[in-house]
């Protein structure tokens, strides 16, 4: 199979669904004739024309609100924040109008709308552009959110967000745009609400998603050799709809339970996973859940230090190590 | 006490002379297109009255704002409508649902939370919708709408469908973030949106000359290049009719955006709930009711026309007096949602299995 970037793998799904439906257009800050902020969607104002490939204002509340319109007479927008902490400037067009459209109108509605942009930090630009807000996202009925973590996911998810009728908040990472992976000429689909196993292990399982799911099988190598412990890591890939069976299934199996995760520890994702694992698992657990996340403060600047307040291959195998012993 | 703004007092005379009742539109209107408007709006003032005593016994939940003292303009834009027209409105959204052609039934059926209703009880008062019709609410947040309607604006010159939508507000929405980047949107890529302010002097509680600069709230518009214009007399179905087309028009030919405010007035607080008696005294909502009724002015005008007669006049109330009533004991007799149906119309995929793609859990209770 062909190696290509996390990048090209989106710019590919995005063809892709632009060549299937002519209902698809790509919206945002600098998508088109910049070629985008991050350069996901370069290339394509020139092989699809501005009126699917479409420049807007630095106005996310207006524009956002109005791909949500366009979604409810049956446009499928895709919609790029050039950083997904630009969210919060579109809060009420998303969580009030995309959210609870269907709901509100007693299900005549849809919404098929994507928002997708990068959701990370770690690249030094401080608090405002260092969100991570998969579990804001997902807290809200109505609204899915989906975290790729590869290239081949990237792509895969990204059709399936596009072709999905109801909202569905993509979130990327800037510093996962450049990874390469195997992704197959032939065309395929990731549906949306399957985990996968990275690594298969029998000793504990390292659960989460995103950036912080690359990280774990660092670790996982790190934990072998050193230990000779045998991690298992799933990818969430997908936050809500979130696949319980794996989840669970790899819990039975080691026993023993670490989650990761990039965003700050408070009501966060894995603060739900822990809550689902302990409602539904009980039992099975040997030793209390751990997690990493973000240290509990807003993104800091200082480069060195933000490293240190972010998840890191030592700290998830400090606590692999911490919830083993 | 209300205080005019000077720019209202002077846009009042600068529309003297002008007949909104020998415009194109509306100098060809038969009696019984005449007589549709009248009825239209006792409709909608007969729902609400109803609606007004469901609530004072209980029946309704929440807020209930009316529309009353208004219903010239929801019955003068939604008579211009044309085909391939939509609206959406904000929460003050009864008389609209009306004037596209919703049925009592389904809409005071809503108010009592009811299955029945056209949200199967789950929007309430302030979140009516019917695509079918192409109504798409009915929403809550001030100005949260108005991007909305700038998309469906959007997604109609994509499909190259020659529509437009009305996107309505209230004179509070003006101050919103969201107002200002839709106008902008509308303006920069030329779409076929009507913006129509209903500017019945308060924002809630706020009058516009405590809450919004400038001398009139349309004329923000020509900071966006925009075209806009002001129905100074909101209460004559005419103008209404006339100012709206001609906008409707510009959008359907030039795929040109406006900003409409149309002066207007509400009898009530700002919801059942507001008690009314801080921000104005009775003496202003007399003096409308007694001079802009609406209702009365347009009776006025058809029995002078002699397209009314009494007789006809009595029917017609009786008419809908009668469907109000029904309305109430139709939502009365309905079945609320069951407890399952909280969960369903959250994902379409849930409610259409057959054709669902994703796989685990949506719901986590």
């Amino acid at each position: 199979m062909p190696l290509i970037t996390y990048r090209e793998a989106l710019r590919h799904a995005m063809a892709e669904e632009l060549e299937r439906d002519p209902n698809v257009v790509i919206m945002g800050e600098e998508v088109a004739q910049f070629n985008g902020a991050y350069k996901v969607t370069e290339g394509l104002l020139a092989k699809f024309g501005p009126k699917r490939i479409v420049d807007t204002p630095i106005s996310e509340a207006g524009f956002l609100g109005m791909g949500i319109g366009s979604a409810m007479l049956g446009m499928r927008p895709v919609m790029e924040l050039m950083f997904f902490s630009f969210y919060s400037v579109a809060f009420d067009q998303i969580f009030n109008n995309a959210a609870n459209i269907r709901y509100m109108s007693g299900g005549l509605i849809n919404c098929p709308i994507v928002i997708r942009g990068p959701a990370n930090g770690g690249t030094n630009v401080g608090a405002t552009h260092s969100h991570t807000p998969e579990s804001i996202a997902a807290y809200h009925p109505g609204i899915k959110v989906v975290v790729p973590s590869t290239a081949y996911d990237a792509k895969g998810l990204l059709k399936s967000a596009i072709r999905d009728n109801d909202p569905v908040m993509f979130m990327e990472n800037t510093m996962l745009y450049g990874e390469t992976g195997e992704v197959p000429d032939e065309e395929y689909l990731v549906p949306l609400g399957s985990a996968k196993v990275m690594r298969e292990g029998k000793d504990i399982s390292i659960i989460g998603h995103g950036r912080a799911i690359q990280m774990a099988l660092k670790s996982a190598e790190m934990l072998k050799h050193k230990h000779n412990i045998d991690a298992e890591v799933v990818d969430l890939r997908s936050i809500r709809p979130l696949d319980e069976e794996t989840i669970l299934a790899s819990v039975r199996k080691t026993n023993r339970v670490l989650l990761v995760e990039e965003a700050k520890p408070f009501c966060s994702v894995s603060a739900m996973l822990a809550c689902i694992i302990q409602e539904k698992a009980f039992d099975y657990l040997d030793a209390p859940i751990r997690r990493v996340t973000s240290v509990d403060a807003p993104a800091i600047y200082s480069p060195p230090l933000e490293k240190e307040q972010l998840p890191t291959p030592q700290k998830i195998f400090d606590a692999a190590l911490a919830v083993l012993k | 006490m209300i205080k005019k703004t000077p720019s209202a007092k002077k846009s009042e005379v600068a529309a003297a002379g002008y007949d909104a009742r020998q415009a194109p539109i509306n100098a060809k209107l038969g009696q019984d297109e005449k007589i549709q408007f009248y009825r239209d709006m006792l409709r909608i003032r007969r729902f609400e009255e109803r609606c007004l005593r469901s609530y004072q016994q209980g029946k309704i939940g929440g807020f209930l704002h009316l529309y009353i003292g208004q219903e010239s303009v929801a019955v003068g834009c939604c008579s211009v409508m044309s085909d391939n027209d939509h609206i959406i409105t904000a929460y003050r959204d009864h008389g609209h649902a009306l004037g596209v052609g919703m049925g009592m039934n389904e809409l005071m059926a809503e108010n009592f939370g009811k299955y029945t209703g056209c949200s199967k009880g789950k929007g309430g008062s302030m979140h009516y919708f019917d695509p079918s019709r192409h109504y798409w609410g009915g929403h809550g947040i001030v100005g949260g709408q108005i991007p909305l309607g700038t998309g469906i604006a959007y997604a109609l010159k994509y499909k190259g469908i020659k529509g437009a939508c009305m996107a309505f507000m209230g004179d509070g929405a003006v101050n919103q973030g969201a107002v200002h980047e839709s106008y902008n949107l509308a303006a920069l890529w030329d779409l076929p949106v009507v913006y129509i302010i209903e500017n019945n002097g308060y924002s809630m509680g706020t009058s516009q000359e405590r809450s919004s600069a400038g001398e009139s709230l349309a004329g923000r518009a020509a900071g966006y290049g925009m075209n806009w214009a002001i129905v100074e007399n909101g209460h004559d179905v005419y103008e209404v009719r006339d100012k709206v087309s001609r906008a409707l028009k510009l959008a359907h030919e030039q795929s040109k955006p406006t900003v409409l405010e149309i002066r207007t007035y509400r009898y009530r607080g700002h919801s059942v709930a507001d008690p009314d008696s801080t921000y104005r005294d009775k003496a202003e909502i007399e003096a409308y009711k007694n001079t802009k009724d609406p209702i009365m002015v347009y009776q006025h005008a058809l029995l002078a026309e002699g397209v009314l007669t009494e007789e006809i006049i009595k029917t017609i109330d009786d008419s809908a007096r009668a469907e109000a009533e029904t309305s109430a004991q139709f939502a009365e007799q309905s079945p609320y949602p069951t407890i399952e149906d909280i969960k369903k119309d959250v994902y379409w995929e849930v409610d259409n299995p057959q054709d669902k793609k994703s796989v685990g859990s949506l719901f986590f209770d």
